[in-house]
């Protein structure tokens, strides 16, 4: 009997569930991303369960290069668990999830996805509170980032003009040399939205952006994520009707794990199921 | 671009820095040798053999002090079995230390006294060697490393972390300790390694060997913290405390956890490893209780009360702790265990950031009113 074998049969516990492995290799940094079929991101019959409670019941989304997408849907209907899959942290029970054509993402380790080019923003700020706003955009900047090239890294003067310009992107010009614990929420948000853009990922999974923010702020994120659709493919989930409605595009309501509807806001807020779970309580 | 490591690391120390490096290494390396072989003993000035002993070994403690901040500190890895590098590094050093009693052992023979005792024939295979001062130096990097780096990849690769990870590491040392008391195990059982006689043919007993271990304890603090301030202030040393302040996020953006802790912690044993090779011929005895589970406590200790995340504190800690050990434990030796309880206590609760938390922040509210 292997050990995994004495873990899930005598203890109940199969142990690469608790713990997946890191890997030393990544597999996904060789292959590069196809998108010959203008899809992205595919999932198929996702399932994953906690418990016996499904969080995520045959699931199956794709998203088209490019695309802004929108997911909304009421408290537990496995919104994050879907960004869990997609990023490595949580490993579906059955079904598939390919990134392009080719990436196998349920087989992938959460730094291996992020080098593929998925980036996620959390749903309650991320940021290295003690690092300064800059060193925090430094840290998150595509590049090597293995232990050898780190010990001797020096910032190029290139790498230093890309960090400049997303700090005045994300409104942060003022604040590079504070410490990111310091910042005020809104801004902590917009930093962590800036460490997903030096990371200059093909797809962008952003957990309630705007929560948090003033109605100024928000309506700027808006502006910035519609400028980034086309050359990035942004997968955002949000219950700001406001904000969802700014960014104008495909909205997926989910419930209880899987897809209810999905179309344009107006056709998805007038859908009689959506009422029902979700818009008309 | 890349300009060469040497010259990096000089120029990551600022000049109030360099200057205390230059006052310490002045002091351990030319004023405690000339009032320690040059005054005479009748005078205030001059240095006993038993203060360069305890301030070389101390010296020893500052070393594991800052191997140990770097994992927990910046890393935010706390290691309970900590005492089990310094104690590995110590033993094989040790086991050169036998070899050169040579046949000047209670039994004249060219086996140690305990291969005598158990009726052993002839050394064990993995004694071989050990008359080699390089073989032996290798050993002393090479074995902890090794166990660092397997028991490290399996820990870190499980994502076991926390306080879970410290009770593994606590009971590592436990079992390491249980199998050093073994005679069986070839090193000396529960009496360990002692009676050493020589070092590379000198007498070990003569104060310029002694101040020779002096000197060397104090080059390999200063060589640690020089390097310790490189690593930290290197890209490196962000992810590694990004790692600690966020994990979930480093590996989000693309860093594997597991390399980078890896490094540190193997890094981390090495030092212990060489610090204990270093302070075994100083005090003249290594045996299995160095590998005891309080050992390894107390190394954290020095750490949290001279204040973690700073390279300094910990050096002040294991000072301040150890020089309070040795006036208590003679004394008042039946309440050193209960002072140092009472000492972690108080420095949890009430100086979170260490003594060198405490000086930052009376300076700044002098600062204040000035």
């Amino acid at each position: 009997m292997s050990t995994r074998e004495f873990f899930r049969k005598v203890i109940g516990i199969d142990p690469e569930q608790c713990a997946p492995t890191y890997r030393s290799t990544y597999p996904g940094q060789q292959k590069t991303l196809d998108i010959s079929h203008n899809v992205i991101l595919y999932l198929e019959d996702i399932t994953v369960s906690f418990d016996g409670f499904k969080a995520l019941n045959k699931l199956t989304l794709a998203i088209d290069a490019g695309e802004l997408r929108c997911i909304i849907g009421p408290n537990g209907a496995g919104k994050t668990t879907m960004m869990d899959v997609i990023t490595g942290k949580t490993r579906p029970d059955s079904g598939s999830a390919f990134f392009g054509q080719s990436i196998d993402l349920t087989r992938l380790t959460e730094p291996e996805i992020a080098h593929a080019g998925i980036g996620r923003k959390f749903q309650k700020p991320t940021i290295f509170e003690q690092h300064s706003v800059f060193q925090n955009l430094e840290l998150a900047m595509k590049t090597d980032k293995r232990v050898c090239r780190s010990l001797c890294a020096r910032l190029a003067n290139e790498e230093r003009d890309a960090v400049a310009d997303t700090l005045r992107q994300i409104r942060l010009g003022g604040e590079a040399g504070r410490p990111a614990g310091l910042l005020s929420h809104g801004q902590k948000q917009w930093l962590e939205i800036g460490m997903l853009l030096v990371q200059q990922p093909k797809l962008l999974l952003l957990d309630e952006p705007v929560a948090g923010m003033t109605d100024d702020e928000t309506m700027r994120t808006a502006e910035l994520f519609v400028s980034l659709a086309g050359k990035h493919s942004l997968v955002v989930v949000e219950h700001d009707m406001a904000f969802i409605k700014e960014l104008g595009g495909k909205v997926s309501v989910l419930h209880e794990g899987s897809v209810l509807a999905e179309g344009d806001l107006d056709s998805v807020q007038n859908d009689q199921r959506v009422i029902e779970v979700y818009l008309g309580r | 671009m890349h300009k060469p490591i040497t010259l990096r690391v000089i120029n990551a120390l600022d000049r109030k820095s360099a200057l205390a490096l230059a006052v310490f290494l002045a002091l351990t390396l030319f004023a405690v040798p000339l009032l320690h072989l040059m005054v005479p003993p009748e005078s205030a000035w001059h240095v006993s053999a038993y203060a360069i002993t305890l301030f070389g070994k101390i010296m020893c403690y500052a070393v594991v002090a800052v191997a140990m901040d770097l994992i927990w500190g910046y890393g935010g890895i706390l290691s309970l079995g900590h005492g089990l590098f310094f104690a590995l590094g110590g033993y094989a050093f040790g086991m050169y230390l036998m070899r050169q009693i040579g046949r000047d052992g209670s039994y004249q023979s060219d086996l140690p006294d305990f291969m005598v005792f158990l009726d052993w024939k002839e050394l064990p295979w993995y004694w071989s060697g050990s008359d080699s001062l390089w073989w032996v130096a290798a050993l002393v990097v090479v074995i902890p490393a090794l166990i660092a780096f397997v028991f490290g990849y399996f820990a870190f690769r499980s994502r076991i972390k926390g306080v879970y990870f410290s009770i593994i590491t606590q009971a590592l040392t436990y079992a390491a300790m249980l199998l050093f008391f073994r005679n069986e195990t070839g090193f000396g059982g529960n009496n360990g390694f002692t009676d050493f006689k020589r070092i590379l043919g000198y007498s070990i007993t003569s104060p310029y060997t002694r101040l020779v271990l002096f000197g060397l304890s104090a080059l390999m603090l200063a060589a640690t913290l020089i390097f310790a301030r490189a690593l930290v202030r290197s890209k490196y040393g962000r992810v590694l405390t990004a790692i600690r302040d966020a994990e979930s996020r480093v590996m989000f953006i693309g860093y594997n956890p597991l390399w980078y802790k890896l490094f540190v912690w193997t890094l981390s044993a090495v030092l212990c490893a060489i610090a204990g090779a270093l302070y075994v011929p100083q005090v003249g005895i290594i045996n299995p209780s160095e590998m005891s589970t309080a050992n390894s406590i107390e190394i954290a200790i020095w750490v949290a009360v001279g204040g973690r995340g700073t390279l300094i504190g910990p050096v002040i800690g294991a000072f301040v702790v150890n020089l309070a050990k040795s006036w208590f434990t003679v004394s008042f030796p039946e309440y050193w265990l209960f002072f140092l309880g009472l000492l972690f206590i108080l420095v949890t609760l009430l100086l979170p950031h260490g003594l060198l938390g405490l000086w930052k922040k009376l300076r700044q509210s002098r600062g204040v009113r000035a």
